[in-house]
């Protein structure tokens, strides 16, 4: 009897799990964190939470290591082979929402109320993907060697003006104790290059391309201010102000921390290591004004769905569910990013009112300039990275600059437009 | 008499000499490899430090295997290995034999269009691997495969489309043939005169008699499929056949762990010094057996 | 299906007569072509068919991610990628007087070359095109113009490092391959050890030698150390006059070990007999090594120069970890740039444009090596 009654009760609950697992359907989601471990945590319990809140969709994870992760979903694309939910950085996000790898998004109508302009992607009008923090770049520097060379501390509504910022550097410079003044970090090839030096030629008065059409960069990649932009550039490694192309990884990880260089410019996950150092010595500082306001890029990593997932309203389930702002503040807590929100920021160790990197937070919301949402900015990022290497070797500026305008411009014609 | 000790100090500065210079050169070759070790030992911050001068090869300061233990944490090691092995390994077995079948066939038999089709495998050679993978990758998303699960299309996802592309190639060829030349056709004859089919000429005269090409195209094919990189990117997308080269990138985050990646490398030479050492005994054996001197 | 018995009874004769053994040569064609099928059957499925695929796709406007459809455009990548043109420019002249305009210095006043490469209607042959070199004639300007002066720069580049590096590699791997091959206690050792920096991937050997070669790196350190002082410390990859060569070094050094050990398997293959009897006859290790251990190389060298000439030509991993064709194209090679092209800027079209060049410039390269060494076996 008791033996038939708990058999029964087994298969009733052996029949209600199947029932859970067939009434779910699998969602794939591809993410760029394998290797992380604390972000493989997070995004694990994002996906179980997920799971259990509701009956109809199963997400499952595949991670990809971010220097693989692109060429992985364009193989994969070319394969016809895309997952349905995919993370994507947010400026490559364009060109693959272009060749129909995203769909817009189809979130509730007010769930990224509150949420950073950077980290909404939009294109052509339409929400493609959205992120649930973002990354801020400062200058790195400390208060004891400014304070010993009588140099004003700048702020958010008086960053360093560019001849002040220029003066400094010479300063810093002259004292003789630095192998550098300030250290941009020309090691980090690739990405680095327009994501942390373009908001300088913006500040300048330039831009990478006329976002009023996006079909050419003449006049405004080499116009007199990308000239101005151009030629400082070059000054501060003819003037010895800054470490060039041939820094190593080694160099631009310990030089700031060794106080070989005097400032840094870098990111803010590269803040925690800085802090251990230096602790209340350091300091984030926003970025100098050259002209047209202070300006830093905006955009990381953000989530999409595919454009060929046959369940879109799960997709976009999963996606809003992981919008909340815990999940916001796990991540900033975990990885060291910019959370989205203002909310989760005041849940964070470190962005929240009075906490260490509380800067970053108002830098990201004040001064960040997404880069130019355009398919185009794969090819434009290499070719900028490209003459701001050559110009720092030396090349003629106007020569280096006009080069990469015309580069731009053939690929540009050669894809009909981009679809602009 | 007196002239005999002269004779054999001299021989003693010889040799002596000889050693000298070989370690001269091996020094010049042997750093990466320490410095790999060394610094697999060192947290980030010292390992960058020292990269300036000779403490990079000096293990001192704070040593500790914290870095593999890190490693083993971050990445499934295990799996990576084992994938490259057995990739690596299946690639070389295949390839030893159909490569040198070819070799043969090339280098010492006589048919139609030998010369030809030699000149277009050699060819073959030029092509960089990065000119055709795209190509390749739509080839082997449509091409069909009769497996447990019946007849399906799409190679994407597995070990075959790891190895079997890769089967023959135009280095090993090229290898056996310029090797088989130097074989005398007369030991070949006589095994036909004595009625060997010319399978088994291949099987009882060639290959016994080619130890030390076999040990060179096994080493060179090892390599090239140990380090392969762009291919299993592009059609492994899953963890479960993910090749040690691609786990590589699983330690360059934002903030590099140099340690680990040292740690990392060190782990994955170890299989490819495992089976070149293997392969030092056909080399030995067949000095040996040529005696041949300096 | 086997037709020998078809063939004319003279070449019979002929072939029989070249092998001197008629019967032992029983089913030769019919074993070669079975022996060698299946790996060449492998080739042109997995290398031959794909490499025509990419050759077809030189002449489209392919992308890798695009939504466009794919269409022939004829030439235009090879136009875009190959176009050379010289342009002579005269001072600019006073409309009225016909004078040649000078500045203040009295030197004379040039238009802007941008001017005219730039939608110049009357310039249509010039435009998009860029200074690759020019030259100051007298008072006029010798320009030569390229559409892709990146990759006439990765040419020139390319060809300098196969002719730099294969000789030297070759030469230093054969070296090491001979005092390898001694008979010494430990010798294998020593085996080990030179092969040490082909074992380690590439990539990660670039890796390394990116701080051996920075400004406060290792290579600096140590050359200040040994002149005592005297030696102003190089900015080895970051100075376009000597970048290709510190990545030639590092390339020599780290492959020579690749190329020691085919050589090494040559040496085996030479009968110790024929040492022994050299060494009767009082031969002495330089004529030993001329009579004896070169002829019996020549299969070896032959292949040692085709595969290292290749591997030369097929320059990349070094150039994306180290330079990335940097400081100023010092560094651009001709597979770097068509990886860029082909994955990074997604111009698929235009990168197999690039591999079709590479590989007829490399396909005349070996029949003329193969035509010199035909002439010297003569």
């Amino acid at each position: 009897m008791t033996t038939t009654k708990r058999s029964l009760t087994a298969l009733l609950a052996a029949l209600a799990l199947s029932g859970v697992v067939f009434a779910q359907t699998t969602l794939s989601l591809w993410y760029h964190g394998a290797g992380n471990e604390v972000e493989r945590a997070i995004i694990v319990q994002i996906i179980d939470d997920f799971n259990a809140a509701q009956d109809d969709w199963r997400v499952t994870l595949e991670e990809f290591p971010q220097l693989a992760y692109n060429p992985s979903v364009v193989s994969a694309a070319l394969a016809g082979n895309l997952p349905d939910i995919l993370d994507v950085d947010g400026p490559v996000m364009p060109n693959w929402a272009w060749a129909n790898y995203m769909q817009p998004l189809s979130l509730s109508d007010g769930v990224l109320d509150g949420f950073l302009p950077s980290v909404i992607g939009e294109w052509q009008g339409e929400v493609y993907s959205v992120g649930l923090w973002d990354a801020a770049i400062a200058i790195y520097a400390r208060r004891s060697v400014l304070e010993a060379n009588d140099i004003r501390i700048p702020s958010l509504d008086a960053p360093w003006t560019f001849e002040e910022f220029d003066a400094i550097l010479e300063t810093l410079d002259a004292t003789g104790e630095f192998d550098y003044a300030f250290d941009v970090g020309m090691a980090w090839t690739g990405e680095w290059y327009p994501y942390a030096f373009s908001p300088f030629l913006q500040s300048f008065g330039g831009d990478l391309i006329d976002r009023s059409t996006f079909l050419t960069a003449e006049g405004v990649l080499n116009g007199p201010e990308a000239v101005a932009f151009g030629n400082w550039w070059q000054s501060l490694f003819t003037r010895g102000l800054t470490p060039g192309t041939s820094q190593d990884d080694a160099d631009r990880e310990t030089g700031f921390l060794d106080g070989r260089y005097a400032l840094q410019w870098n990111g803010n996950w590269a803040a925690i290591p800085a802090l251990e150092a230096f602790g209340d010595d350091l300091l984030f500082l926003p970025a100098p004004d050259f002209g047209h306001g202070p300006k830093i890029g905006g955009a990381s990593w953000q989530f999409g769905v595919s454009a060929t997932t046959q369940h879109p309203e799960g997709a976009n389930a999963f996606i809003e569910f992981a919008l909340q702002d815990e999940y916001l503040a796990a991540f900033s807590d975990g990885i060291g990013l910019v959370p989205s929100t203002v909310s989760a920021a005041a849940m964070t160790q470190n962005y929240g009112e009075g906490g260490p990197l509380e800067v970053f937070y108002e830098l990201s919301n004040q001064q960040s300039l997404i880069r130019p949402p355009t398919p185009a900015y794969v090819g434009i990022a290499l070719t900028f990275e490209k003459a701001l290497a050559d110009i720092a070797n030396g090349a003629d500026v106007q020569d280096a600059l006009d080069a990469a305008v015309d580069e731009i411009e053939r690929d540009i014609a050669n894809n009909d437009g981009y679809g602009f | 008499m007196s002239g005999r000790m002269v004779g054999a100090r001299n021989e003693r500065y010889r040799v002596a000499w000889r050693y000298a210079l070989l370690i001269a050169v091996a020094l010049v070759f042997v750093f990466p490899v320490v410095f790999m070790v060394v610094s697999s030992l060192k947290p980030d911050l010292q390992l960058l430090r020292d990269t300036g001068s000779l403490r990079a090869f000096l293990p001192v300061g704070d040593i500790s295997l914290d870095n593999y233990v890190a490693a083993f944490k971050r990445a499934p090691i295990g799996r990576f290995v084992y994938n490259s092995v057995l990739v690596t390994g299946l690639t070389v077995m295949f390839g030893l034999f159909l490569n040198s079948l070819a070799g043969f066939a090339f280098a010492k038999l006589r048919w139609r269009g030998r010369a030809i089709v030699l000149s277009v495998v050699i060819a073959t050679l030029i092509v960089p691997f990065e000119t055709i993978a795209v190509p390749l990758l739509m080839m082997v998303n449509a091409l069909p495969w009769l497996g447990p699960d019946g007849l399906t299309f799409g190679w994407l996802n597995s070990y075959r489309v790891q190895i079997v592309p890769f089967i023959a190639d135009a280095l090993s060829i090229f290898l056996f043939v310029q090797f088989f030349k130097d074989l005398p056709d007369e030991i070949i004859e006589a095994a036909r005169i004595d009625g060997a089919s010319w399978w088994q000429v291949y099987l009882r005269v060639i290959v016994p008699l080619s130890g030390p090409v076999f040990a060179t195209a096994a080493i060179l094919k090892f390599l090239a499929m140990y380090n392969m990189y762009l291919w299993p990117l592009m059609v492994a997308q899953g963890e479960t056949y993910r090749p040690v080269m691609v786990g590589l990138q699983y330690f360059f985050q934002l903030n590099v762990a140099w340690g680990e990646v040292m740690a990392y490398l060190s782990l994955i030479t170890i299989p490819v010094l495992v089976f070149y050492l293997l392969l030092q005994r056909a080399f030995i054996e067949s000095i040996a057996a040529s005696g041949v001197k300096g | 299906m086997h037709r020998i018995p078809v063939k004319p009874v003279p070449e019979l004769v002929r072939q029989a007569a070249a092998s001197g053994l008629g019967p032992g040569r029983r089913g030769e064609e019919a074993a070669g072509l079975a022996m060698a099928a299946p790996a060449v059957i492998l080739l042109v499925a997995f290398l031959i068919t794909p490499f025509a695929l990419a050759f077809v796709m030189a002449f489209t406007n392919q992308r890798l991610v695009s939504p466009n459809p794919t269409a022939f455009v004829g030439t235009r990548n090879f136009t875009q990628l190959l176009t050379v043109r010289p342009f002579m420019m005269a001072p600019l002249t006073d409309p009225e007087s016909g004078a040649t305009l000078r500045d203040d210095t009295g030197a004379p006043v040039y238009p802007v070359l941008r001017d005219i490469t730039r939608r110049n209607p009357d310039y249509p042959q010039f435009d998009g095109l860029r200074e690759l070199a020019s030259w100051q004639l007298g008072e006029r300007r010798l320009y030569l113009l390229a559409s892709d002066v990146v990759f006439m720069r990765a040419l020139r580049n390319t060809m300098l490092f196969v002719l730099v590096v294969a000789p030297t590699q070759a030469t230093l791997a054969l070296m090491l391959a001979l005092m390898i091959n001694q008979r010494l206690r430990g010798v294998n050792i020593f085996r080990t050890i030179y092969f040490m920096p082909v074992v380690i991937s590439i990539v990660v050997v670039s890796l390394l030698w990116r701080f051996i070669y920075s400004p406060g790196g290792l290579l600096n350190s140590m050359l200040t150390g040994l002149t005592f002082g005297a030696f102003t410390p190089v900015d080895w990859l970051g100075n376009p006059n000597t970048a290709l060569g510190a990545i030639m070094a590092m390339s020599i050094w780290q492959a020579v070990g690749f190329h020691m050990v085919i050589w090494l398997s040559g040496l085996q293959t030479i009968p110790g007999v024929l040492y022994e009897a050299a060494s009767v006859e009082g031969a002495s290790a330089l004529q030993k090594f001329r009579h004896v251990t070169w002829p019996g190389l020549r299969n070896t060298a032959v292949l040692i120069l085709v595969v290292i000439t290749m591997q030369a030509f097929a320059l990349f991993a070094q150039i994306d970890v180290m330079t990335r064709g940097g400081p100023r194209d010092a560094t651009q090679s001709i597979v770097f740039q068509a990886v860029q092209r082909g994955f990074e800027r997604q111009d698929i079209a235009g990168g197999s444009a690039i591999s079709v060049v590479l590989f007829l410039l490399v396909l005349s390269v070996s029949l003329l090596q193969r035509y010199v060494t035909r002439e010297r076996a003569r």
